[in-house]
């Protein structure tokens, strides 16, 4: 008859909107189907396997920490370190061997993650440290980019992934191709003009179905479009990010390439190529590693622009995105800071607002 | 900015409330075999009770008088014997014992007399707000703080704007939704008395506008009264509380630290509105109250009009009871509403919902660490940090909580409501505010001592210099003859 709760006492509120870090995790993966299905499309078993063995080798790694730090096992459940290891594996090249992806994602998460004191801490977006870290360690088969469409069978897959490529495939010349990003840069050091490289190698619409060299989530724009729209459907992430970054990039390509074409590329080069779609859409807006308000979202996804852009025109490297992100990471404390919402009732620099007190009645 | 009426973030909690909006109010709850009358239902000190063991009281008789300046009186119900003044369980989470009149129903309903006012404006301002406290009203919202000091609060600071607050944000609750649609002529009276007293220029009843019944009616009542505005603000999580419904209403904000009647606003709730014109035109004391009873544990979900002092288990009872075992029991709504120990608990002035929820409708997890989604920060309505307050409360730093945002804090729960990792982030700023509390209060204490100390110092002191004196005196008195020193000296 008598009712008593059975919950011991709680602080309110007593309802949630149902969100959950794991429910965050897979909307992301459900988001990155479409890229890595069309990468293990174009790029045959071996893409595959590579995959399989990053989100592998990634769990194995959290699950590592985790006992060593004592943390509850249920954590490998939020889903955080399957994505890790699935975003380290769109952006090596398809045919990476073993210790790539496995040296890859066990950086990726004991020190791009746990070190930092595990989800939450880290400064830096973990996928995109190892990917630099192997890139600059190891940066002949991390610019190793396999041709699509050579369907190596089972026997001939596992030999790719132990590192046995060239031997296998017959023309293998055909294999170390590099991407537009890398060509083009190599035409123009060689003194040649940006229109007429573009004119005969770049193809948007190539660019936009994917069927040329890449890593697996860098090669189709639509599809990184479409993965992109999924988790703006899904509040999972705002516009603020994507589109002040691709917005940014556009108008400085805009601006040079009008003024100088021969010298710059056009905005849909820049647009198209590259990670820049899956960069600004997947990797800048890591919760973690970007500000919170949206302001600070905005200048991060300018800043990551300007620095892509930057880079990708003048610096050494030919992809930009992930050396642009990190260094924005590293500056999210501080945009963090200096756009703090201004409080109710006080002012920006956090005075009491001035009013006009009501007047006290003579009576 | 200053003068949007837009205010920034809040949440779109998921409402439940077409549950409990969907029959009329229940008026007539069987008496309860007995009612407990806690003699704090307020914000001040206990009441001081004015009966005896053994005493038959009359329905509307003061039971219990006001004991300083934020108390309230206290009504019998109905009339009855008084079987007992003792402890009871309160309707708070600690479940703490407090005193309270034991009221047992003789079934008579017999009510003291009481003297209604056809005129009420005829009658001196300061003595209808009397009345207000005479009437043992407190805000009906939840707040509980006496409705009389709010008026006199209003009369002396020039009011611009009077808000009726109907907004009731709250999920589940639709207490406000069906007083406003069934008794919305009284209402507006009371609004025309409220500002009569204070002497407002504006008066508005905000309505969320989620309640287009309760708008229409309310309108409709308006009618052909002079300045009552009816105004529809956007139903948005905490639109019930002051400092938002104040810039949704008028665009200004409440500074920092300030009240609202400093900016020239006095806001009431409507069911508080309600008392006070039942108090002021028939002469009612409040001795009941309309409450929510819902939940998904309750079997048919509805409004009922209860005494004060039914046990909330009867009132579930007359609702069709629970089914099946609650995962919490709420007084109040399920954002910022108290977790109630047991249903042995009464009904208070301040109950506005009486929510039994399933495990589901909770959905507590166990917390996960902080993924920086920055959800809180989008969701606060006051343009706090939370996670940056949590951080900080979580290491004791409250120095960095303050300055993240803590002291600003209306604890609405927006922030804990998306928060994916399911910190329980009110709670850690309960706790901090707690414990800065105890760190004022001590640090103020020792202040005290030390001066208590330093003046005891001083007396002493001084008492001796006086007995010296004194002595001297005596002396020279007894020997006047003896060479009398020159007063210079004796001062040097």
């Amino acid at each position: 008859m008598n009712t008593t709760a059975a919950a011991a006492v709680t602080a309110s509120p007593h309802a949630h909107d149902r969100s959950g870090v794991d429910r965050i995790m897979l909307n992301v993966c459900l988001a990155l189907v479409p890229v890595t299905g069309f990468g293990i499309y174009l790029f045959g078993l071996p893409a595959l396997l590579m995959w399989m063995l990053c989100i592998v080798s990634a769990l194995a790694s959290e699950a590592l920490c985790l006992w060593l730090l004592q943390h509850p096992m249920s954590r490998l459940l939020d889903g955080s370190a399957v994505l890790t290891g699935w975003l380290l594996a769109i952006t090596l090249p398809p045919w990476s061997p073993w210790w790539v992806a496995v040296g890859g994602s066990a950086f990726a998460i004991i020190i791009g993650k746990q070190i930092y004191g595990g989800i939450g801490q880290n400064l830096f977006n973990p996928a995109l440290l190892a990917r630099i870290a192997l890139l600059i360690s190891f940066p002949v088969p991390l610019t190793t980019w396999a041709i699509p469409y050579l369907n190596p069978d089972l026997g001939q897959s596992i030999q790719i992934l132990l590192g046995n490529m060239p031997t296998l495939i017959p023309t293998p010349d055909a294999l170390t191709g590099a991407t537009w990003l890398g060509d083009s840069k190599a035409a123009m050091k060689a003194g040649g003009d940006m229109t007429e490289y573009l004119s005969s190698h770049f193809n948007v619409m190539d660019a936009m179905i994917g069927e040329r060299l890449g890593s697996m989530g860098e090669t189709s724009a639509l599809l990184a479009l479409l993965g992109g729209a999924w988790l703006l459907k899904q509040r999972i992430i705002s516009w603020h990010i994507p589109v002040s970054l691709l917005g940014t990039l556009a108008v400085l390509a805009l601006v040079t390439s009008t003024s100088e074409p021969e010298r710059y590329a056009p905005v849909g080069f820049h647009l198209l190529s590259g990670g820049v779609l899956i960069g600004a859409f997947f990797f800048a807006t890591d919760y973690v590693t970007s500000p919170t308000t949206k302001l600070g979202q905005v200048i991060f996804g300018m800043g990551c622009g300007l620095l892509i852009f930057t880079i990708r025109t003048w610096g050494g490297f030919p992809e930009a995105v992930a050396f642009g992100i990190l260094f924005m990471n590293s500056l999210t404390p501080l945009i963090d800071r200096v756009t703090k919402p201004r409080v109710y009732g006080r002012n920006r620099q956090g005075d009491v607002i001035k009013h006009v007190p009501a007047q006290r009645r003579v009576n | 900015m200053l003068g949007s009426k837009r205010y920034r973030g809040g949440v779109h909690p998921v409402g439940h409330k077409a549950d409990s909006r969907d029959d009329s109010i229940l008026t007539d709850v069987p008496l309860p075999p007995m009612l407990y009358l806690p003699l704090c239902q307020h914000t001040g000190d206990d009441a001081l009770p004015l009966v005896q063991i053994g005493d038959r009281v009359l329905k509307g008789q003061k039971v219990a008088k006001a004991n300083g300046r934020l108390s309230a009186n206290l009504h019998a119900p109905t009339s009855g014997i008084i079987k007992a003044i003792d402890t009871i369980t309160m309707p708070h989470p600690s479940g703490l014992p407090a005193r309270a009149i034991w009221l047992e129903p003789d079934g008579q309903e017999q009510w003291t007399e009481l003297t209604p006012h056809p005129d009420p404006y005829s009658i001196p301002h300061e003595a209808l707000a009397g009345m207000v406290e005479d009437a043992g009203i407190v805000g009906m919202g939840g707040a509980i703080f006496p409705a009389a000091i709010k008026l006199r609060q209003g009369r002396r600071f020039e009011i611009k704007t009077f808000i009726v607050n109907g907004s009731e944000c709250e999920p589940y609750l639709t207490t406000d939704d069906k007083l406003m649609c069934e008794r919305a002529k009284e209402i507006v009276e009371g609004a025309k008395l409220v500002r009569h007293i204070i002497e407002a220029y504006r008066t508005v009843i905000a309505i969320e506008d989620n309640k287009p019944e309760a708008l229409a009616a309310i309108r409709q009542a308006a009618e052909g009264i002079g300045s009552i505005e009816v105004v529809a603000v956007p139903a948005r999580y905490p639109m019930g509380s002051a400092k938002q419904l104040i810039q949704a209403v008028t665009g200004h904000e409440v500074p920092a630290g300030s009240r609202s009647n400093d900016i020239g606003v006095l806001v009431h709730n409507v069911a508080t509105v309600y008392a006070i014109q039942q108090a002021l035109i028939y002469g009612k004391p409040l001795i009941s109250r309309v409450t929510t009873v819902a939940g998904g544990c309750i079997a048919a979900p509805r409004n009922v009009e209860a005494l004060i002092g039914t046990p909330v288990q009867h009132l579930f009872d007359s609702c069709g009871g629970v089914t099946s075992a609650p995962s919490r029991l709420l007084m109040g709504g399920p954002m910022m509403g108290q977790v109630l120990p047991t249903a042995d608990v009464p009904l208070i002035k301040g109950s506005s919902g009486l929510l039994a929820l399933t495990r589901k409708e909770v959905n507590e997890h166990v917390p996960a660490p902080c993924i920086r989604c920055g959800r809180c920060v989008n969701a606060c309505p006051m343009g706090l940090l939370p996670l940056e307050m949590a951080s900080t409360s979580r290491k004791d730093d409250f120095e960095g909580a303050q300055d993240a945002g803590l002291r600003d804090c209306i604890l609405c729960g927006s922030c804990a409501y998306v928060c994916p990792s399911h910190i329980p982030l009110v709670q850690y700023f309960e706790y901090a505010k707690g414990e800065i509390r105890d760190r004022r209060v001590g640090e103020q204490k020792m202040l005290r001592t030390k001066e208590l100390a330093d003046a005891r110092k001083a007396r002493i002191e001084a008492e001796k210099a006086a007995k010296a004196a004194a002595k001297k005196a005596k002396k020279k008195k007894a020997k006047p003859a003896k060479k009398p020193e020159p007063s210079s000296e004796e001062t040097a």
